[in-house]
Formats: C-alpha cells, sequence, structure tokens
C-alpha cells in the first residue's frame, strides 16, 4: 500500500490585500474626522423628533448654557478676523494682528468685548480654566446684537443657530430670540438632539 | 533605471570570492500594521456619524408703530402657557377664560390638540412661555406643534393677565 501524502499549504497567506484595505480606511477616517472644538461649556441639547440636519458651513451660533451664559460662535476664519476687528472698532477696543488671528481659531466665546483681548493674551490651556461670564444681552448693554449684526455684514450667507441647554431658563431664550428679531432676523434654528421617532408612529 | 556600477566595492578581489552578506529585502511590517489597525479603530470608535438636528422657527416680523395687530375670533384662540415643572396651563378664548392643566404626557397636550383641533376649525394656539419653564419646554411644545401637524401657532410673551389667570387658578 502506498502511503496517502497528505497536501500540506503553507499556512502563511498573503496578508497584503488586507493591509491595503486597512491604510485606505485609516486614510478615510483621518480625512473624514473632524477635530470637535472644545466648547467653554457642555450644553446637553433637548431632544425633538426633527429630521432636518444642520448645514455644516455658514453657522452663527449662539449657544445658551443651563445657568443662562450665553455665548457666540462664528465659522469661517478669514470671516472672525473680520468680524473681531469690526465690533472692536465699535466699543473703541483695538485688537492686534496676533489677538485677531487667535480669536479666528478659537471656539465659541463668551464676555465682555472688554474683556476679550486680555482673554486672548492667555496661552490656550490656561483660556480653558477662565469661566466665562457670557456674552451681555442686556437691553442696555447688548453686545450680542453688535456681534451678530457685524457677523452678517461679514457674511451675508449666515445661517442662525441657537443650541440651549435643555434647562436654560426660558427668559435669557427670550432675550437673546428677542435681539434676533429686533435685527430682523424672523427665521433662525434650534440645534436638538434626534429623537427615537416612536412617539411621531403612534401619533399617526 | 540607471545602475551604479560598483566594481571595486568592498575591496576584495576578483578571484577571492568575498561573501557579501545578503540581508533579507522583507522586513517585518507586523508592528506596522499593529499601528495602522490601531488607528483605524480608533478613528471608527470616536467619529460621530450623527449631526445634529434642528427645528426652524420663524418668528414674525417685528411690530412698527401703527401696526395693527391682525384681528382673529377670540372663540378660534387656544392659549397655552408653559408653567414650572413641566406643567402646561391652557385655555380657550380671551374674556373670562377657564384655566385648565395638561401636561407634556401622550395623552397631555397631544390629545387634547388633536381634539381641539377637530372642534374649532382654524384654530389658533398662542404659546406663551411663562418666566419659570426652562428652555426644553419649548422645544417640546414645538416639537409637539410638528408632531400633531398644527399650522398655526405663534410663541408669544406671556402677559400680567396670564400670569395672574394662573395664579388664580391654583392648579
Amino acid at each position: 500500500m502506498g502511503k496517502i501524502k497528505v497536501h500540506r499549504t503553507n499556512p502563511s497567506l498573503d496578508m497584503t490585500p488586507m493591509v491595503d484595505l486597512g491604510f485606505l480606511l485609516v486614510t478615510f477616517f483621518m480625512l473624514t474626522a473632524t477635530a470637535v472644538p472644545d466648547e467653554p461649556v457642555t450644553v446637553n441639547t433637548p431632544a425633538s423628533q426633527s429630521i432636518v440636519k444642520i448645514p455644516e458651513t455658514n453657522i452663527l451660533l449662539i449657544t445658551i448654557s443651563n445657568d443662562g451664559r450665553v455665548f457666540f460662535s462664528m465659522d469661517g476664519k478669514y470671516h472672525r478676523q473680520e468680524l473681531i476687528k469690526k465690533v472692536g472698532e465699535r466699543y473703541g477696543v483695538q485688537f492686534t494682528d496676533d489677538q485677531a488671528s487667535r480669536f479666528a481659531v478659537m471656539s465659541s466665546f463668551g464676555m465682555d468685548i472688554r474683556n476679550l483681548p486680555q482673554f486672548l493674551d492667555m496661552a490656550p490651556d490656561k483660556r480653558k480654566e477662565v469661566n466665562q461670564p457670557g456674552i451681555p444681552v442686556d437691553s442696555l448693554n447688548n453686545q450680542l446684537k453688535d456681534w451678530v449684526i457685524f457677523a452678517r455684514t461679514t457674511n451675508s450667507q449666515l445661517r442662525i443657530a441657537i443650541k440651549g441647554d435643555g434647562n436654560a431658563s426660558y427668559p435669557v431664550v427670550e432675550k437673546v430670540m428677542n435681539t434676533l428679531v429686533d435685527n430682523r432676523i424672523n427665521r433662525f434654528n434650534l440645534i436638538t438632539n434626534s429623537e427615537a421617532p416612536a412617539g411621531e408612529a403612534e401619533a399617526k | 533605471m540607471a545602475e551604479v556600477p560598483q566594481g571595486g566595492g568592498g575591496g576584495g578581489g576578483k578571484d577571492g570570492k568575498v561573501r557579501v552578506k545578503k540581508s533579507s529585502t522583507k522586513i517585518d511590517m507586523t508592528p506596522m500594521v499593529d499601528l495602522a489597525f490601531l488607528l483605524l479603530t480608533f478613528f471608527i470608535l470616536t467619529t460621530t456619524l450623527n449631526k445634529p438636528q434642528t427645528m426652524e422657527l420663524t418668528m414674525p416680523e417685528k411690530e412698527k408703530e401703527g401696526d395693527k395687530p391682525p384681528e382673529v375670533n377670540e372663540k378660534k384662540v387656544v392659549t397655552l402657557i408653559l408653567g414650572p415643572e413641566e406643567k402646561i396651563y391652557w385655555y380657550q378664548g380671551i374674556t373670562d377664560p377657564k384655566v385648565e392643566l395638561t401636561n407634556f404626557s401622550k395623552d397631555g397636550i397631544r390629545k387634547l390638540l388633536l381634539t381641539k383641533d377637530k372642534e374649532i376649525p382654524g384654530m389658533i394656539i398662542l404659546i406663551k412661555p411663562g418666566k419659570e419653564s426652562k428652555y426644553k419646554n419649548l422645544v417640546d411644545i414645538l416639537d409637539e406643534m410638528t408632531i400633531s401637524n398644527m399650522k398655526r401657532f405663534a410663541l408669544v410673551k406671556i402677559t400680567s393677565t396670564d400670569e395672574e389667570l394662573v395664579k388664580e387658578s391654583n392648579l
């Protein structure tokens, strides 16, 4: 009887295609990933069943924290540089080019414009520790109004979005909305979380 | 490709064989691949795919001086006052209204809106968030408007009369 030869295959296999795919995916995810800007406050947006997605560019974001502080942010680096100069001029606050370029890459902020130069001179990690008091929105000193007006003049395609914390009290939200309506901005977006559309199905 | 002549390198003569130690051209790529997959896992896990949702809100134009507010039949008006602790006070009509209480649950406001919508053709809803209401309540009530498909509603500032009504109702 002849011995049956067991055909042995080489146990090592070519992993090149897998590695190729792996790198492709790494590249894809690295390029699509957007760094989450570190916000000065954490905001828990209320849930809604709205399914409209917010556009990614040309957004003016007004954040309202749960203790009623108001923060402002706008996208577009060059628009921001222009904006801070304009608003600075309005309030008689001088910003150096260095400060303006720092402002351009910052996330939202919430303070009186007079404190802004000092804040911009701080190191980025020091800035995080600052407890920002919020932008004044009182009727006597409504700086948010000027930020919004000048933001609209620098970038006319801006869409205004309000990102409020669910526990923010309504009078503050009302002040912000009145500021917008007073400046003929009648259309704005409220940013919400998505909610499971179970309730919607029941309602229909 | 141009080849660089390498004669005489290594110093050995032609007759005496000098063994050039040939190292394998294959290098172990395992660490690199490990790192690549580590990065891949990291990026997959950290990317957020859900963009935030948004609710479009259109406010009425600011009243100019001399503008008359639009006149409506008061019987068609249902007023919702958002109170503290998720309470909704509501009343129908304007003269001598009877204030009642409801809440944000499915059997509360949604049922109310749907039944009232059937009772009153062309119903107008006035939403008046009170001083103690939260932003969440506003979003919730606007959401309810979309869910129950209400077309005519307006966000109105609360008046002192409304506050008194709520106080008197003791609900």
